[in-house]
């Protein structure tokens, strides 16, 4: 199996079962990291009961792949791999996972902070809300292309 | 002949995901595309007049200059909010 994957799917993952692939590698890697996105309460009306994600089929799996490409290109990485799911979840549903072993844990904190920032304004994932009241598009952050810019070399 | 999909709030408003498309000359590019969909009727206009649109070809975002050519994917997409 490859060190380096990327999955995009419905079905929700096991950070712990991540957490062994990770540490699992041959390399002896010093640092394990794993980040993990999930539905948020915060920016939704209070009667919203799910988020609906949507994506590009094909597209999708090609950016992600970039990054990881690019990553490995960057800092010096053992394993990692992205998670990410589309479909209907509920609050506090995981939606993305990171993981990345590195022999350095600067390596670790840059890349998988790179691979979430970047993942945030490529690839191509589109929430909406489902509430009561009826459904709506979230709109993308101002804020979240501010934090990918400084990974543009 | 291209094909162009539609993603999101645009396939929503288009109720529309996706069509063939014959390109009517060579070197046609992106933003020739784009400036003839905007001309349809509405919802058209609104719709894909929007500052913020990407664009893909065959799967990789482009820019209005791109050239398009017989049997590319194209994707207009609103900016993306996964993660």
């Amino acid at each position: 199996m490859s060190d380096f994957i990327v999955r995009v799917q419905t079905q929700d993952f096991d950070p712990n079962a991540e957490y062994q692939w990770l540490r699992a590698d041959s390399a002896g890697s010093g640092a394990l990291l794993s980040f993990v996105g999930q539905v948020r309460e915060f920016n939704l009306d209070s009667d919203v009961s799910a988020l609906q994600l949507e994506h590009y089929p094909g597209m999708t799996e090609k950016v992600l792949e970039k990054l990881l490409t690019e990553a490995r290109q960057r800092w010096q990485l053992s394993r990692a791999k992205i998670i990410h799911r589309y479909g209907r979840l509920a609050i506090n549903d995981q939606i993305v996972y990171i993981g990345v072993a590195s022999p350095h844990r600067d390596e670790a904190f840059d890349a998988c902070r790179f691979l979430i920032d970047v993942l945030k304004t490529q690839a191509p994932f589109w929430k909406k809300e489902i509430a009561d009241s009826g459904e709506r598009w979230l709109d993308a952050r101002a804020s979240d292309q501010e934090q990918a810019k400084k990974w543009i070399t | 002949m291209i094909k162009i999909l539609y993603f999101a709030r645009y396939r929503e408003q288009l109720n529309c995901d996706g069509e063939s498309f014959e390109l009517p000359r060579d070197n046609y590019t992106l933003a020739e595309l784009l400036a003839e969909l905007r001309a349809r009727p509405e919802p058209w206009p609104s719709t894909l007049g929007d500052n913020n649109l990407l664009a893909a070809v065959n799967q990789e975002l482009s820019q209005a200059e791109h050239i398009l050519c017989s049997g590319d994917e194209v994707a207009l997409f609103p900016p993306v909010t996964g993660g």
